[in-house]
């Protein structure tokens, strides 16, 4: 088989070119000022500096918040819906994975839109709570339909690594924790949920990465005006052409992420040493 | 017991309402022959002579449908060389390579986007339909090695061997011997790509330029106020997606089932 061991300089070739090599400018650009000509730079660390100015930092705060609201939400929603799947039969669970995985699939962003026909003033939301004889709700272009957005879109990721590890659990160590006298609530923490753990990890991870990052929905459900990290690095590109700054920006959030993943792997890793 | 069955079957179906209803609603207004998103008037496919009428939207649609259909086959191509190459070489370069590979997956995909988007202007490449199908490739071919790679590390690599001592030429045992073995993990890696480049938005919109739009764009620029010509563009992409998936799951068990009859 030696025969092919070459076949992978292409890739290392491109894979330097076009997924190193942009890295490595955008943290060039990060510490530079001096627009998009790279012949004159100068270094810099004000970009970095500037992110330390209120509105800045509230920004960041804000994401967090909704990013971390949502990843909850998920969490609790996508761990029942993923333990109650377990608990029919394998043909059935199959089926009801496929329903969970279908909307994955489907653009984020007619999804998304989906949901402004609900939500909007005179959306079908209002209407049948008219019709039912309440005042209508405001819900476009609030903090709701932002949280609401990001769940839906993301309760898929969360659900199923969760029911990936629970559907390889060993049901007879259910059975002897039962049999050793522990009660349901226990079993289920010290058991069941214990078990999944590496499953609520990765989709926390995946959810958390997502919702951080978004800037489609809090766009589409937000508002022009609703401003969370991935807009910002957008305003920067696009609109103002500000490439420096929006690429210390950039840093700031895969950092954010980096150390996210190192911090829940090691949770992972702790749980596994303390068994 | 029974009882908790009921429980549960409820809850299931109210995240399944969760999650559909925003498409399922999307479906039925798309049929509306009046403008509203509420009321429904009557059944029209109005909005859906509109869409094939848009020569816009009919563009994107050409956009999405050919780079997703390029990307595929070159990730494709590209990415199961690479992971049949790459269990053969050296533990260093392996962990380097499979290293860098998650890099794209696990990055936040506006950052790859605004890479990309500095790389393409420091080589003062024209933002248009070659960036965008260079971005696509570029984040599709992790998805084709992350599939392909481990389905590589669990075959024989005596097979292969064997092949080349009866005489085959490193050609045939690659197209013969090998790739028949990996067909689960290249298939896995084809569908992983394809979607993730048909239903990409944000590393296309800031590749993008000169016009060049693919669906996902043309949704963003339309969204600012309701039209349900795109109710009918999406009606058409989900049921496409829906029927291929449902297709994707179902023909292998049926297969497996025809072949348990066969035997008996």
């Amino acid at each position: 088989m030696k025969h092919f061991r070459k076949m992978i300089w292409p890739y290392i070739i491109w894979a330097f070119v076009i997924v190193v090599l942009p890295l490595l400018m955008i943290i060039l650009y990060s510490v530079t000022k001096g627009g998009n000509e790279l012949l004159n730079i100068q270094f810099t660390f004000d970009n970095f500096k500037r992110m330390t100015e209120p509105i800045y930092v509230d920004v960041f705060v804000k994401s967090f918040k909704l990013g971390l609201i949502s990843v909850i939400i998920c969490l609790l929603v996508g761990y029942t819906l993923a333990y109650l799947i377990t608990s029919f039969s394998e043909k059935t669970q199959s089926v009801l994975i496929l329903i969970v995985t279908i909307p994955m699939w489907i653009n984020t962003l007619l999804r998304t839109y989906a949901w402004i026909s609900l939500l909007s003033d005179n959306g079908l939301i209002n209407t049948i709570l008219v019709k039912l004889g309440f005042e209508p709700i405001s819900m476009m272009y609030t903090d709701f339909a932002v949280v609401l957005g990001l769940v839906s879109d993301l309760l898929p990721f969360m659900v199923i690594p969760i029911y990936t590890s629970l559907s390889k659990m060993d049901h007879s160590l259910i059975e002897a924790s039962y049999d050793l006298g522990a009660n349901k609530f226990k079993t289920f923490w010290r058991v069941t949920f214990k078990l999944s753990i590496p499953g609520v990890l990765n989709g926390v991870i995946m959810t958390f990465l997502l919702s951080i990052s978004t800037f489609v929905i809090p766009k589409l459900l937000g508002g022009g005006q609703y401003t969370l990290i991935g807009n910002l690095i957008e305003n920067q590109f696009i609109s103002i052409g500000d490439w420096n700054f929006g690429s210390a920006i950039s840093v700031i959030l895969a950092f954010i992420i980096l150390m996210s993943i190192t911090f829940m792997k090691k949770i992972d890793k702790d749980e596994i040493e303390e068994e | 017991m029974k009882k908790r069955k009921i429980g549960a079957v409820l809850y299931i179906t109210l995240c399944f309402i969760f999650l559909y209803l925003p498409i399922v609603v999307t479906m039925f207004y798309s049929f509306n022959s009046s403008k509203s998103l509420t009321k429904f008037q009557s059944f029209s496919l109005r909005w859906y002579q509109n869409l094939f009428e848009s020569s816009d939207i009919m563009n994107a649609v050409w956009v999405s449908l050919s780079i997703a259909i390029l990307a595929t086959f070159i990730s494709t191509v590209l990415g199961t060389l690479t992971s049949i190459g790459l269990s053969k070489n050296r533990k260093i370069l392996k962990e380097l390579v499979v290293n860098v590979n998650n890099v794209p997956i696990m990055n936040p995909d506006i950052v790859t986007a605004i890479g990309l988007m500095i790389l393409f202007s420091a080589f003062h490449l024209e933002k248009g339909y070659l960036t965008m199908l260079l971005a696509h490739i570029a984040f599709c071919i992790p998805y084709v090695i992350t599939s392909v790679y481990p389905k590589v590390r669990t075959m024989d690599p005596n097979l292969a061997n064997a092949a080349m001592d009866l005489g085959a030429t490193p050609f045939q045992a690659l197209t013969k011997v090998i790739l028949p073995m990996l067909k689960e993990g290249i298939f896995a890696g084809v569908l992983l790509a394809f979607t993730m480049s048909f239903d990409d938005f944000v590393i296309s919109y800031f590749v993008t330029g000169n016009g060049v739009s693919n669906i996902s764009i043309v949704v963003y620029n339309m969204t600012k106020r309701t039209n349900p010509t795109i109710n009918a563009l999406s009606t058409i992409v989900i049921l496409v997606i829906a029927i291929t998936l449902i297709l994707v799951n179902v023909i292998p068990a049926i297969a497996r089932k025809r072949k348990a009859v066969d035997k008996k």
